[in-house]
């Protein structure tokens, strides 16, 4: 099981995600924005920082990226996709996922520990949780304000596309307090809060985190087999 | 050569704080009478004479603006 994570200019987080990969046991493998070639991944991470600067918006630059294509090609070929935080925003950028990131209520960088709820396990990356359960992970960007058309909205909301929400307080403004969604096909996860900074108790607030890189490898598996 | 102007401005349902800051603090610098402010971005733009007006709008919508959060106006400034 090979997961794959990107290094942008500007990324913060690949270490991070990688190492989150590698906890669960599986290769941890770098792809380079400039590189279309996925080199075999089963699965891959676009993780957070601020790719290009933030030049223009928050992950306009990054999709334009020769590896981007091949994330789109592969995503839509059913290959599970994770997007954190930047990575969300690139997501967004590139078409993948409905709607955008502005800036936070308040315009303050957000740096903190956020509880959320999983609403939806039935997505790659949220198959080891609990309908409902509470996980605490940290969430940090300034521009974490999800927005979207009203009727996107509805759209994500009735067809259970809301992953997961903010609860016990909304840090940024986010419309319904998502903090994040899926794809159509449930393939393709973004989120703004952090779950590869919380994979042990050590380095982070819990060990929550480590449920979406487990669900991943479940998810890569019942293709293979299917 | 033509010079071409593009600005991006937040639709007017997207909430715009980085606006509202603004206008809160004007009158603490003592101006008055401003209601409300937009921020948005300007951008300039130097093109060959043969850039259409439907390349200059696909450039605009495509990649300067995120049609979900922002209109957008085009206009050829000189020529």
């Amino acid at each position: 099981m090979k997961i794959g994570v990107i290094t942008f200019p500007g990324t913060l987080d690949d270490v991070d995600a990688a190492r989150a990969a590698r906890a669960v046991g599986a290769e941890a493998v770098s792809l380079w924005h400039a590189d279309d070639d996925l080199r075999g991944v089963d699965a891959v991470v676009v993780p957070g920082g601020f790719s290009y600067g933030d030049y223009l918006r928050a992950g306009a630059i990054a999709r334009f990226a020769p590896v981007m294509q091949s994330v789109v090609d592969a995503a839509r070929g059913g290959m599970p996709v994770l997007g954190i935080c930047n990575g969300f925003q690139i997501l967004c950028e590139a078409g993948l996922l409905p709607g955008v990131m502005l800036r936070n209520v308040g315009l303050h960088f957000v740096c903190k520990d956020q509880w959320l709820r999983v609403e939806n396990t039935e997505t790659a990356w949220t198959t080891r949780f609990d309908t409902g359960a509470d996980i605490l992970i940290p969430v940090k960007n300034i521009d974490g304000r999800y927005t979207a058309s009203a009727e996107t909205v509805r759209e994500l909301e009735a067809e259970g596309r809301v992953v997961f929400r903010y609860v016990d307080g909304n840090p940024n403004g986010s419309i319904n307090d998502i903090a994040g969604i899926c794809s159509a096909n449930r393939r393709v996860v973004g989120l703004m809060p952090h779950p590869e900074h919380a994979i042990d108790a050590l380095t982070g607030p819990s060990d929550d985190g480590l449920g979406v890189f487990y669900s991943v490898l479940d998810a890569t598996r019942s293709l293979v087999t299917a | 050569m033509a010079r071409v102007v593009v600005d991006v401005i937040p639709k007017p349902e997207i909430l715009d704080p980085q606006g509202q800051a603004i206008v809160k603090a004007l009158p603490r610098l003592g101006f008055t009478g401003v209601k409300d402010v937009r921020q948005g971005k300007h951008f300039e733009l130097e093109v060959d004479d043969e850039v259409d007006d439907a390349t200059l709008a696909k450039i605009a919508e495509s990649f300067l603006s995120n049609p979900v959060i922002e209109d957008y106006v085009v206009r050829r400034v000189e020529s």
